[in-house]
């Protein structure tokens, strides 16, 4: 059961030639942007080509990341869960534990290699957006690693919910700058970004976070999240000798969640990728873009957006900042399109109820991202069959969201 | 798409002016836009509000939040289009945007619209000529012409694909960067003329940071066109529903320049 190459009727290559993942993707931007982006493209598939990139990709993500991350499986929070299904229900649940990278979340496999393509192209300046921070921090911390200035933008909003990672980006020598337009969270960020990139073309490199934006961006996050899957599948298979029957990951722009998924697309293993719902789908309070959202053009690629009728982009909202976005990767909205992923959404509240879970059934503080992956988890477990495997990605810790949880549950700091 | 060729003559560079559709509301843009006529604009390009202007600098990007916020509907821009038509039957115009609130109902439905309701041409700034399939087909197919952009990062060997397809004008922004920002060094703009005016036919409009009428004039000795954008928004966001006085005498403060600029070095 290795995992072969994609034949052509395979989920696993996409895109084609142009970036488009169906009718999705593909390259927006403004021709100014336009040869770098070609030229990103060209490089990437020189670096692909390179053994040596490979390696040195790969020895970072061991020595100086901590991979590969632990499989691990639950067996309390499992016990949980069956205390109230039916009887001979209750699949068991195993995470993919990123959250232990270094970091602090899977965000670092990115910009290991994002970092590594700058440098073949003689970049000398980096230039990232981030919600959660989490993002913003892997930047900076590579960007010490290997001595390149770095410059990251944060909505103002995020700036002040995710005040520990503003600090540990500045510890790092990353000039935060916050940004106020809009609603200030990561879809102004990511404005800011772009305009950043397009008046320093020459010599700066633009670290997208997640599996969106002008192509080869999506591709090559997928590309390097991917390690995720890769292990996540290996492990299984020498653990248990048997693949998960379903992968369950929670999706801002999706990163995390193709990185599980890609390496298992042609397997018979069933996907779930979980929104955020924020305070419900049935409001605009959400930011679930593949669930609430309709097909448009924002950021460089073609993907479901939270828009009104005119195509203005509506402000999205959940309590994990790194979810708080209007789009999603365009692969995501293609694996919708052809039926092979399924999504859900799961609230604020059901968010915190899975944070607390996990807190207190496995000794693990989840971030708020992967605790809208634990709360669906919790929702599904009980209607599979006790044998059956679920495996969730754990992509991150929750020590940056302590303040928000504590405020949620009316404790004081 | 006869009103865009007529636009540039031949012995003058033509004044191209933006301003951003219900700035600062729907119903005062129909004076602005008579102000750039009386001022004696030769093209109008009349821009659509985005929440996301991502190749806009500060001025631009506020425009666009004002007119959202006056509660700008696309219903309201190509009314503001239909009644400039119907008053100024002679002078083109060029609705300029991105790429999500054009395609929302679809690339026909935008094309059917802006041709009913008299437009000229269309700017989009994210969508490249490799993604023109999205928007280029619907335009051609009405008659309106998609104006293409070409950047100091468009090199030689890509110039021929921008061109392809192209109508109405060639926008050449002179800065790589955002709008409203430094303008380009007068050098630079005149090699980059010459080199896109030995590929096309197309007249070349040079605009990104022009603000002053001799900046406009020294750009009107080399080029067929001054596109001039943040400068007249900058005077809409200052006098508000009061714009049209000081938009047309800084418009006038233009176009005299731009007329008179290519006798000062011939004579
Ligand atoms: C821990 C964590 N998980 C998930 C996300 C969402 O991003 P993605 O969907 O790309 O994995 C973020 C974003 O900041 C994050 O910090």
């Amino acid at each position: 059961m290795t995992n072969a190459a994609p034949q052509p009727n395979s989920y696993r290559n996409q895109p084609d030639a142009q970036g488009h993942f169906g009718q999705f993707g593909g390259r927006y931007v403004a021709e100014t942007l336009m040869p770098l982006v070609l030229d990103l493209e060209k490089h990437y598939r020189a670096a692909q080509a390179d053994p040596a990139f490979q390696a040195q990709f790969d020895d970072l993500l061991e020595h100086y990341v901590g991979r590969p991350s632990p499989l691990y499986y639950a067996e309390r929070l499992t016990e949980e869960l069956r205390k109230d299904a039916p009887a001979g229900k209750g699949a068991q649940i195993w995470f993919k534990r990123d959250e232990l990278n270094h970091t602090g979340a899977h965000k670092i496999n990115n910009c290991i290699g994002q970092i590594l393509l700058a440098m073949r192209m003689g970049k000398t300046r980096i230039i990232a957006e981030t919600g959660a921070g989490q993002h913003g921090v892997a930047t900076a911390t590579v960007c010490a690693r290997f001595g390149l200035p770095c410059v990251i933008y944060m909505g103002a909003t995020d700036v002040a919910r995710q005040q520990p990672n503003v600090f540990r980006m500045k510890l790092l020598g990353a000039e935060v700058i916050p940004v106020t337009s809009g609603a200030a969270t990561l879809k102004d960020a990511m404005n800011e970004g772009l305009r950043d990139w397009v008046a320093n073309v020459h010599d700066t490199f633009y670290i997208i976070g997640t599996a969106a934006g002008p192509h080869p961006y999506p591709e090559l996050v997928r590309d390097f999240q991917s390690v995720i899957g890769k292990e996540a599948r290996a492990q299984m298979l020498s653990r248990i000798n048997r693949l998960p029957d379903l992968l369950v990951a929670a999706i801002g722009g999706g990163s995390n969640a193709l990185g599980l998924f890609h390496p298992f697309l042609d397997d018979d293993v069933k996907m779930l990728g979980v929104e955020a719902a924020g305070y419900g789908l049935d409001g605009n309070e959400h930011a679930a873009s593949l669930l609430g959202g309709f097909p448009g053009i924002l950021h460089g690629n073609k993907t479901y957006l939270l828009q009104d009728e005119d195509g203005q982009i509506t402000e999205g909202h959940s309590i994990s900042a790194g979810l708080d976005y209007p789009g999603i990767g365009p692969e995501h909205a293609w694996l919708k399109d052809m039926g092979r992923v399924e999504y859900t959404a799961i609230t604020d509240d059901e968010a915190l109820d899975g944070f607390q879970l996990l807190c207190r059934t496995e000794g693990i503080i989840p971030a708020l991202e992967p605790a809208h992956a634990i709360a669906a988890v919790a929702k599904i477990a009980r209607d599979m069959d006790r044998d059956q495997i679920i495996l969730a990605n754990l992509c991150g810790r929750g020590d940056k969201d302590i303040f928000t949880v504590a405020e949620k549950l009316g404790v004081e700091m | 798409m006869t009103r865009l060729a007529n636009a540039f003559p031949a012995d003058r560079a033509a004044l191209v002016c933006f301003v951003t559709a219900g700035d600062p509301d729907a119903a005062s843009t129909p004076a602005i836009l008579d102000a750039l006529v009386e001022g004696g604009a030769d093209v109008i390009e009349l821009g659509m509000p985005f929440t996301d202007p991502m190749a806009d600098g500060p001025a631009i990007q506020a425009a666009n939040l004002r007119s959202l916020a006056a509660g700008t509907k696309t219903a309201d821009i190509l009314q503001i289009a239909t009644g400039f038509r119907s008053r100024h039957p002679d002078v083109p115009l060029v609705l300029m945007g991105y790429a999500n609130p054009m395609t929302r109902r679809g690339p026909e439905w935008f094309a059917d619209a802006a041709a009913a309701a008299g437009v000229d041409g269309v700017i989009c700034v994210d969508i490249p000529v490799e993604e023109d399939a999205s928007l280029g087909p619907a335009l051609r197919a009405k008659g309106i012409a998609p104006i293409r952009l070409a950047t100091p990062t468009t090199d030689a060997a890509r110039l021929p694909a921008v061109l392809d397809g192209a109508g109405g004008f060639l926008y050449y922004v002179s800065v790589a960067g955002i709008t409203g920002k430094q303008q380009a060094v007068q050098a630079s703009i005149e090699e980059a003329v010459a080199r896109l005016k030995a590929s096309t036919d197309l007249p070349i409009a040079v605009g990104f940071g022009v603000r002053t009428p001799e900046q406009a004039a020294a750009i009107a000795r080399v080029a067929d066109g001054v596109v001039v954008g943040s400068a007249i928004v900058d005077i809409v966001a200052q006098h508000g529903a009061n714009s049209s006085g000081p938009v047309r005498d800084y418009i006038r403060s233009l176009s005299s320049a731009i007329a008179t600029a290519r006798q000062t070095t011939n004579a």
